[in-house]
């Protein structure tokens, strides 16, 4: 056995051997059109939605919270209607998940008002009492640093130009700290003063909940 | 014959990195553990679940595995080439690049700079200079074989050969990503895709840390502590084939019932359920090295380890591919149980393997014996009841959660919420932290051991006189 003597001529081998299933399972998909659906309903997130998805990642939300909903009758009892690849399209990385130490969030856009959040992201045990979810309140101590955005959004390439980048920060802003806004009281619980005229890093991450799902329920209601 | 001009200098560093990085690892995994059933923990934004739960995973993965792994390898691999290190000095560097990484690492997650791919949480810079760690180990792996004083490479040399080759295509495929700054990067690859290829990397970073140069160690330390010969050649060349080969197939039954495109979960399904026989080729190779030495289990204590290490391998890989069935995955997958059958595989398999590889290398290397077998039997029972009780709690706990997922009442509805489910769970939660408690009280008493067996060493060679 002349192989177990060469251990350049092993290395090959075995680089060999490991790639078939790699290319087979992995690198073939890569070009399939079934590993890329895309969709008309699917629209990608806005800036604000994207930077409240990298405070998601930054803060591991991922490791608690899966985003996929299986086909199953009770998961989509417990949940709404199960994923679909297309859904998806947008997210790098993906944040499916592996383990529910809280509930899926793949619908959770539009379950709740923006001011159910902001109480629950502060303490989630004052609406729970036992559930073992860490507060988030001093997110809302945090302005939106939204230096990178313009980056983001071409590395990402969702397509906006950059006075489109500007305008949806500043109209979220808008959006948030009008009088008009339907969570006013239960965001300004949560917000130190000073920041109240300005966008949080928990307004982003409120942002980016709503939505998860979205696309899908409008899909829905249209048909 | 060259034996003195060994370089066992790099496998104690190696190895008291790895002692150190276990216990750093294992202090955070009961913070965690706690906070599983007491978030009053969760007390700043570094303490909080979601960032420490990557530090224990990457702390441990990578800290204390990959440390126990270099140690053993850079051991193994000077005895069975009978040829000193080629190059020592590169080993030093890559031993010193290897701690900065894991400090480094620990200290950006906390910082919450990770990219969420897990096992590949680390952000680009940090990524670059692994990959760079492992082309100097990999250096050093070559040269010492091509310049080998012995004909043929035993079997624990192509497991390292097969480690080194395809960490290096699981680590650059996965992480290639573009930048934003020095802190965050987005996948190149994009949602079905993304979620394919992490769960091939994931999938088979646990194959080739956690099981390959795990069963490399198996198979150079079970006959040397012994003085028994491996039972079969012929079982483990076809077993270390096949193993490799089956091995990258199988990723996609972590994504089982997700938007992947169905024929690559079946061919996943498929691949595991065959998989279970190189793993078991392996198992069956080390019970039957034993065969007419059992009394060994008593005699010797080093082979309570190997062998009760290889058990929970073998039950890792029928666990396994049964719970990556279709079936099974729906019940199954996102609870407890799942974290259990990981915890078997770690605190089983891997750190039982890797102890007894360190008890029998350090007094190898000082050149007295350990300092004392007595502790090093009640770190043995430690923690082979800290894990059994830490993953039988989590199993049930798991068929719990799954059961209270499914349930439902007679007109359809859902018989529990949420929260129900995880509430329920807080009294299983509380036995695990006492598990995790007596676990690591097994592996104070292990890391107490060798380094006096250090400390013994050096006042015989301090007391010349004495001589």
């Amino acid at each position: 056995m002349g192989v177990y003597s060469k251990p350049v001529v092993f290395a090959i081998l075995s680089a060999v051997v490991i790639l078939i299933g790699t290319v087979v399972t992995v690198f073939i998909p890569m070009l399939m059109p079934s590993t890329q659906p895309v969709s008309d309903y699917v629209k990608p997130y806005t800036v604000v939605e994207l930077e409240g998805r990298d405070i998601y990642i930054r803060e591991g939300c991922n490791n608690c919270h899966t985003q996929t909903v299986r086909p199953l009758r009770t998961e989509v009892l417990r949940y709404g209607e199960y994923s679909k690849p297309e859904e998806f399209a947008y997210d790098r990385p993906f944040l499916w998940g592996s383990r529910r130490t809280g509930p899926d969030l793949n619908r959770v856009g539009g379950k709740y008002p923006d001011s159910w959040h902001y109480k629950h992201m502060k303490s989630p045990q004052s609406m729970f009492e036992k559930s073992n979810m860490p507060p988030y309140g001093w997110m809302a101590e945090n302005r939106l640093d939204t230096r990178y955005s313009k980056k983001k959004i071409s590395i990402l390439g969702y397509g906006y130009t950059e006075e489109e980048v500007e305008r949806q920060i500043a109209g979220y802003k808008a959006r948030v700290t009008s009088p008009s806004y339907d969570s006013k009281e239960a965001r300004n619980e949560v917000t130190p003063e000073e920041l109240r005229n300005e966008l949080t890093e928990m307004d982003a991450v409120i942002a980016y909940l709503q939505k998860l799902g979205r696309d899908v329920k409008n899909m829905e209601a249209e048909e | 014959m060259k034996e003195n001009s060994y370089d066992y200098q790099i496998v104690r560093g190696f190895t008291f990195s790895a002692l150190f990085w276990l216990i750093i690892g294992l202090i955070v995994g009961l913070w965690i553990a706690f906070q599983m059933f007491n978030p009053a923990l969760n007390l700043t934004p570094w303490l909080s679940f979601g960032r420490l739960r990557v530090v224990h995973t990457n702390g441990l993965g990578l800290g204390f595995g990959l440390a126990g792994i270099f140690a053993c390898s850079y051991y193994m691999l000077q005895k069975l080439s009978r040829t000193p290190l080629v190059f020592s000095r590169l080993a030093k560097a890559h031993l010193y690049l290897f701690n900065v990484i894991i400090a480094l690492a620990a200290l950006s997650l906390f910082a919450g700079m990770n990219t969420s791919k897990e096992y590949a949480e680390l952000e680009w810079p940090l990524d670059i200079a692994v990959v760079v760690m492992w082309v100097i180990f990999a250096i050093n792996v070559f040269a010492t074989l091509v310049k080998r004083q012995e004909k043929q490479m035993y079997v624990s040399l192509w497991y390292i050969i097969a480690m080194t080759v395809t960490i290096a295509v699981l680590y650059i495929v996965n992480n290639l990503e573009v930048p934003v700054n020095l802190f965050k990067s987005y996948s190149v690859y994009a949602g079905v895709n993304d979620a394919n290829v992490q769960w091939w990397y994931g999938h088979n970073i646990v194959g080739f840390i956690f099981t390959v140069p795990i069963l490399a160690m198996f198979y150079y330390f079970l006959p040397v502590s012994t003085g028994l010969p491996l039972f079969s050649h012929r079982l483990s060349i076809i077993s270390f084939w096949s193993l490799i080969f089956a091995y990258l197939w199988t990723g996609a039954h972590h994504l089982m019932l997700t938007p992947l495109p169905e024929w690559i979960q079946t061919v996943g399904i498929a691949f595991s359920i065959f998989l279970i026989a190189p793993s078991w080729g392996s198992v069956i190779n080390g019970y039957y090295t034993l065969r007419g030495n059992w009394e060994q289990m008593r005699s010797n204590y080093l082979v309570k380890f190997f062998i009760l290490g290889i058990t929970f391998y073998g039950l890792q890989t029928i666990q396994g591919p049964t719970q990556g069935l279709r079936t099974l995955t729906s019940f199954f997958h996102y609870t407890d149980w799942v974290i259990g059958h990981v915890h078997m595989g770690t605190m089983g398999w891997v750190t039982m393997t890797i102890s007894a590889a360190f008890y029998y290398m350090i007094p190898k290397i000082t050149g007295t014996g350990l300092y004392s077998i007595r502790i090093a039997n009640v770190h043995f029972w430690l923690i082979l009841v800290g894990q059994l009780v830490w993953t039988v709690t989590m199993w049930i706990g798991g068929i719990q959660q799954g059961a209270m997922w499914k349930a439902t009442d007679p007109d359809g509805s859902l018989t529990y919420n949420f929260l129900d489910s995880i509430a329920s769970l807080y009294p299983y939660y509380k036995i695990r932290f006492a598990a995790g408690i007596v676990y690591f009280a097994g592996i104070i008493l292990f890391a107490w051991n060798l380094v006096m067996t250090i400390r013994k060493s050096q006042e015989v060679k301090n007391q010349p006189l004495n001589r």
